[in-house]
């Protein structure tokens, strides 16, 4: 069981509201998952700047004169904003694969978890009240975001194995669910070049979507895919920088809501979840249809 | 009236408190506000008291109902009316999956769409939805009646046992060992029944009967010494 909760700002003075709102429905998802809890928040973007959200266990030494070293194997401007055990740096356009490769040999055993102009992921293990808390997530602002609270079934309870999942620039996923598949995906995914780092069944399936996109698929023909080549159980919402993607297997067991208004799109894994957002009295409620691809964009 | 407030109060006191009015009661009428989608209320009442939930509500709402009646003024969550015995639930807008599963008696009406599962496995409840069904409803139905005024989806009545499922619309496929039946005066007079109780105005020949074709393995008399 996991719990998944997701916002789509259509109005903008929203926006400095999104953190709070995303705060209080994950929440009230711990429930269904108490052992891990993150947040990919699609916030500002700089022009020529790109983002990376990085994690550390021992955060103290692996961000102490980070930006500088960076800034030095890069060679130009690096920026860093430390909240907890997550880093933002602040990087210029283009460097991003150059800024992987070079924390790679700095830092080895620092987690890159997002890379974009406006994604920046936090997860950590706990429950989700602290997790949102250490992060102050309650403070963000943003156009969307996608949360998840984890109760493991597939892989360890890991900093690692929580959601969401980014396997592609200002890409995220979160699942509900479990794939049966997994392993001859990640062989198969990996032979064609594409980065998984972990054990985890989810991390497959964002996998699966960054490797769609990359062979020219929309999102939405991606997740289309999703229906005919993964196996088992999966209720996902996907971020991009700019859209918001649901899908659900064929048999529809994992729970699923959505609610939309003027202001916003809304998904819960229960409509506790949703039931503070403002205007929901007057939404239209609904449970999105088994293998049905559903997508927004700005 | 009786109000009671959930948010306020918390679950455990509505339940219990429910499920202490017995037959002697004087508070027959019962409204329970601000249910914001919480989980399992008005569960495991036994008596013919009266409850109306003033919003929707998470999962197996109405579980176990014997007696009662409980009104939803919202969608419901999973498994409403689950394993009821007797008595109605009735609920205004949608129902996700599995509503009345099990169910032994009772009647449930959805005026809103019913999603998958709805029926899995009932074993005499009567089941009317204003609306759509989606896919893999009356599984393994044993008994009672399923109405569908609206479409189905996947899958209907599969492994089904005597259950008899009509349906106005269309439907998207029968499950295994499923298949349409003749319609006859007697079936006409069920449904004329159940549209009625249920607030229903479709006709009773707009529709079609569906049950089992009883050529599964365990209808099989030769089988009979496996067991």
């Amino acid at each position: 069981m996991c719990g998944i909760v997701g916002l789509f700002l259509k109005d903008k003075s929203l926006e400095p509201k999104l953190g709070d709102m995303l705060t209080d429905m994950l929440i009230t998802m711990t429930d269904r998952g108490p052992d891990s809890a993150g947040i990919a928040i699609y916030g500002s973007e700089a022009d020529g700047r790109t983002k990376l959200t990085v994690q550390s266990d021992a955060p103290e030494e692996a961000f102490d004169g980070l930006d500088g070293a960076l800034a030095e194997a890069l060679s130009s401007d690096v920026s860093i904003r430390v909240i907890d055990t997550h880093a933002v740096l602040d990087v210029a356009a283009g460097k991003a694969e150059e800024a992987r490769s070079a924390l790679a040999e700095l830092r080895p055993g620092m987690r890159v978890m997002s890379a974009g102009d406006t994604i920046e992921i936090y997860k950590e293990v706990g429950l989700p009240e602290k997790v949102a808390e250490r992060f102050d997530v309650r403070g963000m602002s943003g156009t969307h975001g996608i949360g998840h609270t984890r109760m493991a079934t597939e892989s360890a309870v890991t900093t690692e194995g929580a959601h969401p999942f980014s396997t592609g620039s200002d890409q995220c996923l979160v699942h509900n669910g479990s794939l049966s598949n997994h392993n001859s995906l990640r062989r198969k995914l990996r032979r064609d070049g594409v980065r998984i780092e972990s054990q985890n069944d989810t991390e497959v399936g964002a996998a699966y979507l960054t490797w769609k996109m990359q062979n020219g698929a929309t999102l939405g023909e991606a997740l289309e895919g999703t229906l005919e080549d993964l196996d088992g159980f999966f209720n996902f919402v996907v971020g991009t920088k700019d859209g918001f993607g649901v899908v659900r297997d064929p048999i529809a067991c994992k729970p699923a809501v959505m609610a939309e208004t003027d202001q916003y799109v809304a998904f819960g894994s229960e409509y506790r979840a949703l039931v503070n957002l403002p205007g929901i009295e007057d939404a239209k409620v609904w449970e999105p249809e088994p293998a049905t691809v559903y997508f927004w964009n700005h | 009236m009786q109000t009671y407030d959930l948010e306020a109060n918390g679950l455990r006191g509505l339940n219990s408190t429910l499920q202490e009015q017995n037959g002697g009661t004087n508070k027959t009428a019962w409204e329970v506000v601000n249910p914001k989608g919480s989980h399992a209320i008005a569960v495991g009442l036994d008596s013919p008291i009266d409850v109306t939930v003033k919003g929707s509500t998470g999962y197996y709402c109405a579980g176990m109902n014997q007696q009662a009646t409980v009104r939803v003024e919202g969608s419901v969550g999973p498994g409403v009316a689950e394993n009821m015995m007797s008595g109605q639930v009735i609920v205004e807008g949608d129902a996700s999956q599995y509503a009345g599963a099990t169910g032994h008696g009772g009647l449930l009406v959805i005026k809103g769409n019913a999603s998958s599962r709805c029926g899995i496995s009932m074993k005499g409840i009567d089941i009317v939805v204003h609306g759509n069904i989606g896919h893999m409803c009356a599984f393994m139905a044993q008994a009672g009646n399923l109405v569908v005024c609206g479409d189905a989806g996947d899958a209907l009545g599969d492994s089904c046992y005597e259950a008899r499922l009509f349906v106005r619309g269309s439907v998207k496929s029968l499950g295994a060992d499923c298949i349409e039946k003749e319609m006859r005066p007697e079936h006409i007079e069920i449904l004329k029944d159940l549209l009625e109780r249920a607030g229903s105005d479709a006709k009773p020949e707009e529709f079609k009967r569906y049950g089992s074709a009883r050529q599964l393995y365990n209808f099989d008399v030769d089988n009979a010494q496996a067991y």
